[in-house]
């Protein structure tokens, strides 16, 4: 079971401004999905190692080439704020 | 005009129809009828008809790109598409215009295909029903009440419905099979690394794979072929060489062993899905194909490790939408206060539900007991698989439960992740599968007979899907929607 506390950690964590109303509710929907999600506790895995990924694919390598990129103005094209060739953010260190 | 790609082909090499008259319909009954199917959020006019004209020309010269040249077609609205808005079905990208193609949407390009527009999907392709659209639900053509199944649920209904010749999906935990068994159309969804996923916005990164939607089988191959093949900008891309899928089509099942797993007949399952099945089975055995049951034990507990291993991926995956580098923004009092309205604001219910879960899951303390878990367990679906696939060259089984459920008829999170209890196991273990029509309910909603394969094992599930379709008359039916 996830209380009320544990709900405001991981929506400080997810950076999600939840209301009392939404924290509320969430905690009620985690603790339904995952007490589904306990029935995994019944599953023999000793020993079984775990897979990350379907394909055994690792390390893959290609040449150092220097190639064309992106224009800076096509990626700066959908900044919701910028200045000059910068992504402008909210005041981050306080003087 | 609403026919398979294949035949508009022939159409266009024989002079009977051009790509644009055929564009030119297709865009009319988007016009007509797509304000009551909801399957696009973005309609490109303009770039459909000036590519169809082009395409024109080439046929006229007798030299067209390839078999896809002229083919009117839909794509989900997580594939980037330059200077075409993307935005993944959530208020956080409404505004989004990618400046590049994703691998698969430059291939389809390159091969001459007219895209017409963009489809809905559940929000981050989070969901079942394409309900949780941040814009619109979609509808399924066969019974406007019904929900036609998701994520992928425009590019399905838009397939069934004449308003698109063919369609590309993602596929998570089932995001093209089943809406493609809800709407009565083939969707496949190939091996994990068979097609590039640069460009497409990612949900779940050891899951996620582009595949199509057609009306027949052969069109299935061949929209597989024009997509397929290794990608140097996507590393888990596959460097194997891409088979002649169309070649492969009329070679039968006789001699093929498809393995039927005594799991995937479970209780509170759809009596009129669990026939319809069982009679493709038995077409199937008709046909010459050699049926043995296997057991695929940890399949009942795929979806608990699945909805462990996909919100943990999502949620880390989505933290890049922050109001810095594009998306939408929110005004703050400083930076994580505007962070955390951003996200609040951008993202809908399902997508927090899933960010929440998955940090919850991958956070201090509990990372062994979900996260570890679930990969072990996903080695187990696995392992079963190769086991079961030692024995038989193919799996047949049912895509879903049941048959398109009615809009607002699944409120509740667990009762829409049960859903995708038969689509799940082949995302955990990567394996190719697609979902080809095998008959109808009593209310004349569409069943879907599932075919799972080996890894890149594609043409052989292409094969036994075009042998059943051929031996059955599904195809002919059309929903009656105008």
């Amino acid at each position: 079971m996830i209380d009320r506390k544990d709900v405001e950690h991981v929506a400080r964590l997810t950076r999600l401004a939840l209301t009392e109303a939404e924290l509320e509710r969430m905690r009620e929907q985690l603790n339904s999905i995952l007490a589904h999600l306990d029935t995994l506790r019944l599953v023999d895995t000793t020993g079984v190692e775990p897979t990350s990924h379907a394909v055994d694919v690792v390390n893959v390598m290609r040449e150092d080439e220097v190639e064309p990129c992106f224009p800076q103005d096509a990626m700066l094209g959908n900044a919701p704020d910028r200045s000059g060739e910068f992504f402008r953010v909210p005041r981050i260190i306080e003087e | 005009m609403h026919r398979p790609i294949h035949e508009l082909t022939d159409a266009y090499r024989r002079g009977d129809l051009t790509p644009t008259a055929v564009a030119e319909s297709y865009l009319a009954r988007i016009a007509a009828l797509d304000a009551r199917v909801g399957a696009y959020l973005t309609v490109v006019r303009e770039h459909a008809l000036a590519a169809a004209q082009e395409s024109e020309r080439r046929w006229r010269a007798g030299a067209p790109l390839g078999p896809l040249d002229g083919a009117p077609l839909a794509l989900k609205d997580v594939l980037c598409t330059r200077g075409v808005r993307t935005t993944c079905g959530s208020k956080m990208l409404e505004a989004f215009v990618p400046p590049y193609d994703a691998t698969v949407v430059e291939r389809l390009r390159a091969a001459g295909a007219v895209v017409l527009g963009k489809t809905n999907l559940d929000e981050f392709a989070m969901g079942s029903s394409t309900e949780h659209s941040a814009f619109h639900p979609t509808r399924n053509p066969w019974d406007l009440s019904r929900v036609p199944g998701g994520s992928s649920g425009g590019s399905a209904a838009a397939v069934a419905g004449g308003l698109a010749a063919g369609a590309f999906g993602s596929d998570t935990g089932g995001s093209i099979r089943q809406p493609a068994a809800f709407c009565g159309v083939v969707g496949m969804k190939p091996t994990y690394g068979r097609v590039s996923r640069y460009g497409l916005v990612a949900l779940a990164s050891s899951l996620d794979q582009i595949g199509p939607f057609a009306q027949d089988v052969e069109d299935t191959a061949l929209l597989l072929g024009a997509i397929a093949g290794h990608d140097r900008r996507d590393s888990t891309s596959i460097a194997a060489p891409v088979p002649d899928y169309m070649a492969e089509l009329p070679r039968g099942v006789d001699g093929l062993t498809l393995g039927l797993p005594d799991e995937y007949f479970i209780d509170g399952m759809d009596p009129e899905v669990e026939r319809a099945v069982r009679e493709a089975i038995d077409v199937l055995r008709g046909l010459g194909a050699r049926i043995e049951r296997v057991s695929l034990p940890t399949t009942r507990h795929s979806l608990a490790a699945y909805y462990i291993i996909l919100p943990a991926e999502a949620s880390s995956n989505l933290a890049r939408y922050d109001g810095v580098k594009y998306g939408l923004r929110v005004p703050g009092r400083d930076l994580v206060d505007m962070e955390s309205r951003t996200r609040a604001a951008g993202f809908g219910a399902e997508v927090r539900r899933r960010i929440m879960l998955g940090t919850y899951a991958l956070s201090a303390g509990y990372y062994d007991a979900y996260y570890g878990k679930a990969q072990s367990v996903r080695t187990l679906v696995r392992r079963e698989f190769g086991a079961a696939f030692a024995r038989v060259d193919l799996i047949v089984a049912p895509t879903t439960p049941n048959v398109a459920f009615k809009h607002g008829e699944k409120e509740d999170p667990l009762s829409m992740y049960l859903n995708d209890v038969f689509t799940i196991p082949g995302n955990l273990s990567g394996i190719p599968g697609v979902s080809v029509p095998c008959g109808f309910s009593g209310a004349g909603l569409p069943i879907g007979l599932q075919i799972l394969g080996r890894p890149l094992d594609e043409a052989r599930v292409l094969r036994a899907a075009y042998a059943y379709e051929k031996a059955t008359p599904w195809r002919a039916r059309r929903p009656e929607l105008v």
